[in-house]
């Protein structure tokens, strides 16, 4: 593990970005700020990707599934039974946590190829379950959660996550959270376990190390982490749709962790950010957007195999985390 | 004395292949035991099953007079049987200090600060004479080097019984030297099963040879009780002075 000095800089590196999403909250114009909100919000769904592939180098094709237990974990009570914003995060976090210990508990049986069908047949089954029960999820057209349902009473004032600023600075806070969350994870002993499973699992095991118990503790970590993205979306922007169940949220994730840097802090959010806007600027002159992505993914992959961080990490700044 | 560990009828078959074949094993506490035989003769397969990377087709294993024949193997590299593979199998893309405080913090059941990884890894690099490549990264080291690697990390799980799988391949004279007095030194506090091709090593280090064939024990006895014995001459070490000469 690098020294003292190196710890401090890579802390001091997280606070900055954190400070500077903070500091655009004042800055941006209002389409931008709006815009930024969202990807924070995706960034944590593809933080809590990267965990799994990055770190644990399991590639899943699912994990829509866990973001869309978040979704409808949080958007179906406080929709339905009336949950306040607390309750119902709660209650999509929670639902992550189950689906993605059951998933966990059965996909990991496999690995390699096996392991991306079992886990995209699993977020197959689960969508079409949001499509099933139509009659409290609206299936593709999907509930709209109205405003007053949407605010947190602090003793004598509310918190309405409506309002711009406030779901800006929520999205930060949540965004910074996990950041945290996954900077302690992989520079801990456990994240080290994580890292020689992803090189070598036969060795990992030969060294006295429960592997699956280990991958198990991953995916559920990685799907908490995703459902929370889930229950945030759903909370601050106020819709919950199929749509976040269906398998292009499943491969999302990886194109932005791709993107940014698999096994790098950092990356997912430099890689949702840069999608975001790349798919936001080309569909506003051509309805073939999805070719000019395409092609920037395929220059990608062969200048920047690791993803931007990955290669500014080869190539300059070895103790990027 | 009571054996550390015991095989009664250990037995693995791939399809038609009796890798391991109705083999009794005993193991004194504190011995430097060398497995040798020819290539194919089941040395290999043999120690994966005592450390649990295969499951016999047959036949006990008892360790530390606790029956481990269905035990993981992460289990029972956790009751102390480390293992080293015969090919070099370190975290390459690790740095070699990462590759050392893998084992260690596995081991440390006490205090959890960062310190006692740092020492206790360090520790193991130095007993190796690895300390100062701490930081480079495991699979650019030279070969030896990461040999010696392999054994630090089969060190730094502080085992009972370390299972070394062809640890001079491909060293140089020198580094085989170094390797016989680290090796002698590892002996003082865990018992060792070596398995080896390089006769001088085996001759310098064994206590007892048993000598393997078709999956079988064929021999076993003192280093010059095996030197001396026909059957063990003809089925492997007139071909392996032959392959050295």
């Amino acid at each position: 593990m690098s020294g003292d000095g190196a710890t401090a800089r890579v802390y001091a590196l997280h606070a900055v970005v954190i400070a500077l999403l903070v500091a655009l909250n004042y800055i941006l114009p209002e389409y931008h700020h709006g815009v930024l909100a969202r990807v924070l919000v995706l960034a944590i769904f593809a933080m809590g990707y990267n965990l799994l592939f990055g770190y644990v180098g399991l590639l899943s094709l699912g994990h829509a599934m866990f973001f869309a237990a978040g979704l409808y974990g949080a958007g179906l009570p406080l929709y339905h039974l009336g949950w306040g914003v607390v309750p119902a995060f709660a209650g999509g976090v929670g639902a992550g946590f189950l689906v993605s210990l059951i998933v966990g508990l059965l996909a990991l049986r496999t690995s390699g190829v096996a392991f991306m069908i079992v886990t995209m047949m699993f977020a197959q089954v689960f969508y079409l379950v949001t499509l099933y029960f139509g009659a409290w999820t609206r299936g593709d057209e999907g509930l709209v959660l109205q405003q007053q349902a949407r605010q947190i009473t602090l003793g004598t004032g509310t918190l309405d996550l409506t309002n711009p600023a406030t779901r800006y600075l929520s999205a930060v806070a949540l965004f910074a959270a996990a950041l945290f969350a996954t900077l302690a994870i992989v520079r801990s002993r456990h994240g080290r376990v994580l890292v020689a499973i992803r090189e070598n699992e036969e060795r990992a095991k030969m060294l006295g190390y429960d592997t699956f118990a280990n991958k198990l503790a991953a995916v559920v970590t990685s799907g908490v982490i995703c459902a929370a993205a889930g229950a945030a979306y759903a909370l601050l922007f106020g819709y919950v749709g199929s749509t976040f169940a269906s398998v292009q949220y499943s491969i999302l994730p990886l194109l932005w962790v791709l993107l940014g840097g698999a096994a790098t802090t950092l990356g997912p959010l430099l890689g949702t950010l840069f999608m975001y806007y790349v798919i936001d600027i080309t569909s506003s002159y051509t309805s073939a957007y999805m070719l000019i992505v395409g092609a920037m993914l395929i220059l990608l992959v062969l200048w920047f195999r690791k993803g931007v961080l990955g290669t500014l990490r080869d190539r300059w700044l070895g103790w990027l985390p | 004395m009571t054996a550390l560990l015991t095989t009664k009828g250990l037995s693995r078959h791939f399809g038609g292949l009796r890798a391991v074949d109705n083999v009794d094993f005993s193991l004194e506490p504190g011995e430097i035991r060398a497995v040798i035989g020819p290539n194919g003769a089941g040395k290999t397969t043999f120690v994966s099953l005592v450390c649990g990377r295969y499951a016999p087709t047959s036949g006990s294993i008892v360790f530390d007079g606790e029956d481990i024949t269905a035990m993981p193997a992460h289990l029972r590299v956790r009751r102390g049987i480390a293992y080293t593979f015969q090919i070099t199998s370190v975290f390459a893309n690790l740095s070699a200090y990462d590759n050392v405080a893998l084992p260690v913090q596995r081991t440390l059941t006490d205090g959890r600060s960062r310190g006692a990884v740092r020492q206790g890894a360090m520790e193991a690099l130095e007993r190796v004479g690895l300390a100062g490549r701490a930081h480079e990264q495991a699979g650019t080291l030279a070969y030896g080097h990461q040999r010696l690697l392999e054994v630090a990390m089969g060190l730094a799980l502080r085992p009972r019984l370390l299972i070394l799988d062809e640890p001079t391949q491909g060293l140089s004279d020198g580094e085989i030297e170094n390797f016989i007095a680290l090796a002698r030194e590892i002996a003082r506090d865990a018992t060792i099963l070596l398995i080896e091709h390089n006769m001088p090593v085996v001759m310098a280090l064994a206590r007892r040879i048993s000598v393997f064939n078709a999956g079988r024990i064929l021999a076993e006895g003192s280093p010059a009780e095996i030197r001396a014995n026909a059957a063990v001459q003809e089925a492997y070490l007139g071909t392996a002075q032959e392959a050295e000469a």
